[in-house]
């Protein structure tokens, strides 16, 4: 069995210690984490939903879902990367500092990475950059010898593609 | 019922309307609130323990002979971290057990104050699932949601920690007990299709076994008598964990005796050579398995399991039933019976022959003699002299307790207390403590080594306190004999720190603490000695001497495979890989 990235939505209630429960049991049962979102999305039912992305065989993953699902918070876990394809989107801010030839070149590439500049000096820029992992990171790549000064990176937002929800109850 | 309160009062009006009348604890300073209530009141009795750690296993010990849930109540900080080992040990064997912990009042959370310690924060991963009630309001809603979660599905440890100032507020208790949850829903009856999957496989086995565990013994005793039915009806032999002894009688002509690293050669060879392989309640643990890609390598595996994590954890499956065993097992049984599945079955009379010529090995057996009493023979003793009792066993960990598994013949379930999953030396003596408090006129006997008495010797004192009469019964190699035995096996006869010396004169000891002390090397006196302990109106510690270098066996060294047992004492001249060393 091949290990390979599984990206898992993940959906709790809203309660003190959650995210705690949740990371720590990939810690203890010594899974791996390499993106890790979360956020409250509801908050008349309270609740939350937390997308990590970690990797596995095929019966790995199956144990971590149901270890997850085994905490008493957890409503329900989808593994995203099977069946139906699904839409995953990651988002940075990246801060470029420079002055001349490199500061017209980073412009450039932002432009042709479809990225925002959303603060912008005489001699630095921000930009905002949404798309696949590996495009934010091919992005940040091109900005390291055009004066990057620092990315930040939210991590994984993810769903399912068509009309149903992913978490179904 | 509707009444105001306060915090301390509502916890103890959610104990009583869960019917909790034991509580094993230590008071402090931030549960003050509630041992005023408890002194007020009379429904519930609480016993005074002398280190938390002892409260825990009590409440385990209490839990496991009577199928209700053990409660705990211990202070913040130091209270609450003394009772982590037993919280732990609960979570490993699925003891359902709720453990109230005192907290700082909320203003003083999170300023290191006096006696405050991250409960939520360290108990997170050994317990099922855990609180802290900020507000008075949720109090009762909380406690009665522990009990629930502690007892149903996979039972397990529940931790509430409750602020001192929320044991002074008021608030309104109801008295309404929650019974269901809105994102907790285990799955207890199995799925009908795959029982009949199940069911095919069996009654067309030629070499079927039945490997049970701990979750027969935690399904009620309702679940013991449905698999000794079902054993019955399909012919198949059946073996158990440690955790699952006295589901099915000893005595019973099915019955191979206990499997895993020091169990019997014919519960072993039989799991190696099935076809079809019925796992009731049990979780496929490292002691059980032995080399994992080896696993009865010829069979199609069931899988009866009440939490989905378990399936597929260890060992892949080819039947997973996720439910309740004495639903699964009642729902077979019909389905087996419906069938007429008896008829038509291919003859067990083969595989028996092979069972028995395992048996005769008798791997069980060890050498006797007229000068030292050998650890098998006291076990032995002690249970042809308490079986005609009402006679409960809890054990401590190490060779003492394998010996006590392999020796002492379970008729019933819920007679065998022991620490099966996190190996807790120290549970054996206030988890009879906890035995004795649920069955006041039983005998109850800890089958304790020298080494592990002495982790929680002081409840001696809380046997006392309470007019407890447990027996303890040492067999004493002033050795810690299962380490000693591996030293022997895997580390070139280096013994590193198992000799104690200075060990307590236990006699005196046992006098010491108001209990009667006895102490005997001669085998010709052992049953004297063991009637007079039985006969004794009070805690009584008997002091067993005996051979000092007895190896534990039979026994799967680790990374073998189940039919690579050794049987005789040789373990000197045993080869184990470096891969079966990191295993140990």
């Amino acid at each position: 069995m091949q290990d390979h990235h599984h990206t898992l939505s993940i959906l709790v209630d809203n309660e003190a210690g959650v995210l705690a429960r949740v990371i720590g049991l990939f810690s203890a049962r010594g899974y791996n984490i390499e993106s890790l979102t979360v956020s409250e999305i509801d908050p008349v039912s309270n609740m939350s939903r937390i997308t990590v992305v970690t990797t596995g065989n095929e019966k790995v993953i199956t144990q971590i879902q149901q270890q997850i699902v085994r905490l008493v918070p957890v409503h329900s876990v989808v593994d995203l990367s099977l069946g139906t394809a699904s839409v995953e989107r990651e988002m940075a801010l990246v801060k470029v500092a420079g002055v001349g030839q490199k500061r017209v070149e980073a412009l450039r590439l932002a432009e042709a990475f479809r990225a925002h500049t959303v603060d912008a000096a005489v001699d630095s820029f921000i930009f905002e950059i949404t798309g696949r992992t590996e495009k934010v990171t091919q992005f940040i790549n091109l900005m390291k010898p055009l004066g990057l000064v620092e990315a930040s990176r939210t991590g994984i937002a993810a769903t399912s593609r068509g009309s149903e929800a992913v978490h179904t109850e | 019922m509707s009444m105001k309160a306060t915090g301390a009062e509502i916890i103890l009006l959610a104990l009583k309307d869960q019917g909790v009348d034991t509580l094993f604890g230590y008071p402090g300073g931030a549960v003050l609130p509630i041992y005023d209530a408890i002194y007020q009141q009379n429904h519930i009795n609480h016993y005074l323990v002398r280190h938390e750690q002892g409260a825990t296993h009590a409440a385990e010990g209490y839990a496991r002979s009577t199928g209700k849930v053990g409660c705990v109540l211990v202070t913040s900080g130091p209270g609450a971290t003394n009772a982590i080992t037993g919280i732990a040990d609960a979570l490993l064997d699925s003891i359902p057990m709720v453990v109230i912990t005192g907290q700082v009042g909320t203003p003083l959370i999170g300023t290191d104050a006096f006696q405050e310690a991250d409960i939520v924060g360290i108990t997170r991963s050994c317990t099922k699932h855990n609180y802290l009630v900020r507000n008075v309001e949720d109090l009762e809603r909380t406690l009665h949601e522990a009990f629930y979660i502690a007892s149903s599905g996979r039972p397990g440890p529940v931790v509430v920690d409750i602020p001192k100032d929320v044991q002074f507020a008021e608030y309104v208790y109801t008295g309404e007990i929650v019974k269901s949850h809105k994102t907790y829903r285990p799955i207890t009856d199995g799925a009908a299709d795959q029982i009949a999957e199940a069911i095919n496989l069996i009654k067309n086995a030629k070499k079927p076994i039945f490997y049970t565990g701990g979750g027969v013994i935690n399904s009620g005793p309702e679940a013991s008598k449905l698999l000794q039915e079902l054993v019955e009806l399909t012919g198949a032999p059946v073996t158990s964990t440690l955790m699952g002894l006295g589901a099915y009688p000893a005595s019973g002509d099915k019955w191979l005796n206990m499997l895993g690293m020091h169990g019997s050669y014919e519960a072993n060879m039989a799991m190696h050579d099935c076809d079809v392989m019925i796992c009731v309640g049990a979780r496929f643990d490292d002691r059980i398995t032995g080399r994992v890609d080896a696993f009865a390598p010829f069979s199609k595996k069931i899988h009866i399991d009440i939490d989905p994590s378990s399936i597929g954890k260890i060992i892949p499956v080819d039947v997973p039933i996720i439910g309740d065993v004495k639903s699964v097992l009642a729902d077979m049984i019909k389905l087996w019976k419906d069938g007429n599945c008896s008829q038509g079955q291919p003859s067990l009379d083969a595989w028996f022959k092979d069972i028995n010529s395992w048996r005769a090995r008798r791997s069980f057996d060890y050498n006797k003699t007229d000068d030292v009493i050998a650890p098998q023979y006291a076990v032995e003793r002690l249970y042809e002299l308490t079986k005609d009792k009402n006679t409960y066993i809890t054990t401590e960990v190490g060779q003492h307790q394998m010996w006590a598994a392999q020796h002492y013949k379970f008729e019933e379930p819920n007679r065998w207390m022991t620490s099966g999953g996190l190996g807790t030396m120290g549970y054996g003596l206030p988890a009879a403590i906890g035995v004795q408090v649920a069955h006041p006129d039983a005998l109850v006997v800890d089958i304790a080594g020298e080494g592990s008495i002495q982790m929680c010797m002081q409840e001696m004192s809380t046997a006392m306190q309470f007019g407890l009469p447990i027996k303890i019964f040492i067999l004493n190699n002033e050795r810690l004999g299962m380490v000693r035995q591996w030293q022997q096996l895997l580390h070139g006869e280096r013994y590193s720190s198992t000799y104690s010396e200075s060990l307590p004169d236990f006699v005196k000891m046992a006098e010491a603490f108001g209990c009667l002390g006895l102490q005997v090397s001669d085998p010709a006196k052992l049953d004297e000695t063991i009637l007079e302990m039985i006969d004794y109106n009070g805690p009584v510690l008997v002091d067993v001497l005996v051979e000092k270098n007895a190896n534990c066996l039979p026994m799967i060294p680790s990374g073998a495979v189940h039919n690579e047992m050794i049987l005789e004492d040789v373990l000197a001249d045993t080869e184990v890989s470096d891969a079966g060393k990191r295993l140990v």
